[in-house]
């Protein structure tokens, strides 16, 4: 699919699953796979690290 | 046939892997995103499908803490529980409760303000290690070898006034080869060890580039982590022990919500499959 930000083609994988992180390859804007119905994903803007981030 | 469900809020391969290990073990598997779900004080356990039992696996801290406080209202068994999330979460917490079970643990010393954190530094001598009471991965821990990074790294948390800046969190360097050991505990067992060796400074996390390389789990190894699990209140738990030249082993931390995509490159043991057989077993308790 296309990126948001750029329309570069993003591959996501067949086995994604939702809550994956997929980067553009071209912008390299990191989105997460919000929904996915067999091949079409909804793609949101990935949360930033947070500082509490972590194990 | 037992139902697990996953809390995350990002997947990474871990939370991938308890979810392929739980299907293949035949349980009934659903992961549960954290970020849409929502509770209210009126909410009922049949709201929601939690099933039997809950892993919370969520990367964020406090999210993950509150979460599990949610669950645990609904009387929906989750590991960890709220009470142990909160003892590992809190690196000062942690290591009162270490000391006040008798493991071995770094000295460590507290202050409150800039003022006191500086007179803890020059009472006790440089160098030593300021760690962020909450975080991970080795963000924010820096050895303060003199008075001029002391007051750098002071002054930058003054500035920065987060509230958890203002507690400081001050532990000795302990003499110890250039690596830890990370060691995994599910339930009463301690099912993995690994060493990390620095890639370079002082830090060894994983997160950071450290190598794993397997580690022999001996009576040793086994007993101070089994007394540490119980210490913060058991679950399934990552406990960071260094080798001290005088002293020996001596526990730093005990993490939560464990990451064990390093360890599972040299574990013997199945990492996933030991951790959801525990969960199923704790919702049978």
């Amino acid at each position: 699919m296309n990126c948001p930000e750029c329309d570069a083609i993003i591959r996501i994988p067949d086995d994604a699953s939702v809550g994956e992180i997929v980067s553009c390859p071209d912008c390299g804007a990191d989105f997460e796979i919000a929904s996915k119905n067999g091949a079409v994903c909804e793609l949101k803007h990935a949360e930033k690290v947070g500082e509490d981030w972590g194990e | 046939m037992p139902k697990v469900r996953i809390v995350f809020d990002r997947v990474r391969l871990e939370e991938k892997m308890l979810e392929q290990k739980a299907i293949e073990l035949g349980h009934d598997t659903k992961m549960i995103d954290a970020k849409t779900t929502q509770f209210t004080t009126e909410s009922k356990k049949n709201d929601y499908d939690f099933g039997d039992v809950v892993l919370e696996r969520c990367v964020s801290y406090f999210r993950g803490l509150h979460f599990t406080a949610a669950l645990e209202f609904l009387d929906i068994p989750v590991l960890n529980r709220t009470e142990v999330a909160n003892n590992c979460g809190n690196k000062m917490l942690t290591s009162l409760l270490l000391k006040k079970h008798n493991v071995p643990t770094p000295k460590t010393y507290f202050a409150f303000s800039p003022e006191t954190a500086i007179e803890t530094l020059e009472k006790v001598g440089y160098p030593l290690v300021i760690k962020p009471i909450i975080g991970s991965w080795g963000r924010g821990i820096v050895s303060l070898r003199d008075r001029e990074t002391a007051d750098a790294i002071i002054e930058v948390r003054e500035l920065n006034d987060g509230p958890l800046d203002r507690i400081y969190y001050l532990q000795e360097m302990v003499n110890r080869p250039p690596r830890d050991i990370r060691a995994i505990s599910v339930g009463d067992q301690l099912i993995a060890a690994m060493y990390r060796t620095s890639t370079g400074g002082f830090k060894t996390n994983i997160a950071l580039g450290a190598e794993p390389i397997t580690c022999e789990i001996t009576k040793d190894l086994e007993d101070i982590c089994m007394k540490a699990s119980k210490a913060v209140g058991g679950g399934i738990l990552g406990i960071d022990v260094m080798e001290d030249e005088k002293r020996g082993f001596v526990v730093h931390e005990v993490n939560n919500t464990v990451e064990f995509k390093g360890m599972a490159r040299v574990a013997k043991r199945n990492i996933p499959k030991e951790m959801i057989d525990y969960a199923v077993r704790y919702a049978k308790r």
